[in-house]
């Protein structure tokens, strides 16, 4: 019987970083490498060609700005509530109309899996904006994994329900779990992936570890964190701001300068970390990725479709 | 007897000192605008921080006469300081807006003045402090005459529930601190109601 790519292996078995990091300055030590050091210490991953050229944030701007509302409203509650989060074991379910469900361990998935580093623009709904250097793989990979059956239009993702860990799970702020969704061609373009890392580092906890959806032209909520289903499925799925407020977030939430959110302008946006004077620019048609996303929605109004 | 106690002891402190003593977390601000600790996103933390402080100073100015009429303590020497504070605060939050936040970008400021409910409320708000603050000295009470400057004060009471409201629609998900806010605001309305109708049969006499 065909399993797909399940294997033994567990997220577990992934060589801890310590050791891998010990096993460089090893070689560095016995002469073998002349590049070791903290720029030798990262993931190895391969650059690609959807990369922005412009610099990206800090990490530490990357690592204590943060929407990630399971851990609390303030941008700066995930960098200290999220820590709690155990992310090993990690498995994600997936269901719906594939040829092989099941649920796979975080290691499986990433088993044999290239890891690119990708330069994205993240812009948030709130009109601010960062530059991201993550790293994952492109989500159609898993998907063709998985193969997907003719009759699924859509993915639905779930993140972790657990409010043990995830204290403000516990109010109901929002309706948990945190729930996203994309059209199948949008799952399946090359722009869209699944990251597990940022800055040549596993995923820190408050940027959504262990696995998250990194879709770089529409607003950063559709880019859900510490995912833990995905589900193929032929209707529209419900999303969490979208049950919120639907006229405020659509589902598509492409990047849209024309197309106002309700409360405040879209028209531009601030760059974190470029300074009190001079930080707004003017926020570009899909969040400047047009030239390869712009087909997808050819046809579709999207002041309708927001 | 403990109020009286208060009352005269307040008798020998003046009001001066308070406008220093509210610029104070001003200069809080501006320092670690320059040092830099304002974390990621100082913008944001400056807009907010000079917003908060301008609706601290409007909620304690409204404090006054409740506490004068529940507890007898009479703190009427200072709330002209803590109203222009607050007109300090709402014009330096609205000056960050403008030039840190908007940058200038005046289509942009002109679109969110007419379509976004929350701009226009601290608008609003703004607006009303404006005349709260330009008759907010001696030779305008003598001008206008008591009757009528007690009047342009009332426009504190719009003020009040427009802010509060600004402030509460603001966030994208319901979170304590507003809700907070504005309910020490209604709070204070209210008790302007309640004392409005008692005091209305003693007027028509």
């Amino acid at each position: 019987m065909r399993r797909g790519f399940a294997s033994d292996l567990h997220w577990s078995d992934v060589t801890p970083k310590e050791m891998w990091l010990n096993r460089r300055q090893l070689m560095a030590g016995a002469g073998v490498l002349t590049l070791a050091g903290p720029a030798a210490a990262k993931i190895a991953t391969v650059p690609s060609r959807y990369s922005t050229t412009d610099a990206p944030n800090s990490l530490e701007e990357i690592t204590t700005y943060n929407n990630y509302y399971e851990f609390g409203t303030d941008k700066s509650d995930p960098a200290t509530y999220a820590q709690r989060l155990t992310v090993d074991p990690w498995a994600v379910q997936i269901d719906g109309m594939v040829d092989r469900p099941g649920s796979y361990d975080l290691g499986n998935i990433l088993a044999g899996v290239t890891l690119e580093e990708r330069i994205y623009r993240l812009r948030c709904v709130e009109a601010w904006a960062m530059i991201v250097p993550w790293i994952g793989f492109p989500l159609a990979t898993l998907l063709e994994r998985v193969a997907v059956q003719p009759g699924a239009r859509f993915v639905a993702f779930e993140t972790l329900m657990r409010p043990q860990e995830m204290l403000w799970q516990n109010h109901a702020i929002l309706d948990w779990p945190y729930r996203e969704g994309l059209r199948l061609d949008e799952a399946m373009h090359p722009l869209t992936i699944l990251a597990t890392g940022l800055y040549g580092e596993t995923m820190p906890k408050q940027n959504g570890a262990p696995l998250r959806l990194v879709v770089p032209w529409k607003y950063g909520f559709k880019s859900i964190k510490a995912i833990v289903r995905i589900s193929l499925v032929e209707a529209m799925p419900q999303t969490t701001w979208n049950m919120q407020s639907a006229r405020e977030y659509g589902f598509y939430s492409n990047v849209n300068p024309s197309v106002d959110h309700p409360r405040w302008s879209q028209a531009s946006e601030r760059r974190i970390g470029a300074g009190l004077f001079g930080a707004r620019q003017d926020t570009l048609m899909f969040n400047g990725y047009a030239e390869q996303v712009a087909g997808l929605y050819a046809g579709q109004d999207l002041a309708v479709d927001y | 007897m403990w109020a009286r106690w208060i009352n005269d002891l307040l008798r020998r402190v003046p009001a001066w000192p308070l406008y220093p003593l509210g610029m104070l977390p001003f200069a809080v601000l501006a320092w670690q605008i320059a040092v830099g600790n304002l974390g990621p996103d100082p913008l944001k933390v400056i807009e907010h921080r000079l917003g908060d402080l301008g609706l601290q100073f409007l909620l304690a100015g409204l404090c006054v006469t409740p506490l004068r009429d529940l507890t007898g303590v009479v703190l009427i020497r200072y709330r002209r300081a803590l109203g222009l504070l607050c007109f300090a605060y709402a014009s330096l939050h609205l000056t960050t807006w403008v030039f840190l936040d908007l940058q200038l970008r005046w289509s942009e400021i002109g679109a969110d003045l007419t379509k976004r409910p929350y701009i226009i409320l601290g608008m609003v708000g703004f607006a009303a402090l404006v005349p709260l603050a330009l008759t907010s000295n001696n030779l305008s009470v003598r001008k206008l005459g008591p009757l009528r400057w007690k009047k342009v004060q009332r426009l504190a009471y719009l003020a009040t529930f427009v802010i509060a409201l600004h402030y509460l629609i603001l966030a994208k998900v319901w979170t304590v601190k507003p809700m907070l806010y504005f309910a020490v605001a209604m709070l204070l309305l209210a008790l302007r109601v309640v004392n409005l109708r008692r005091n209305a049969p003693a007027a028509a006499r």
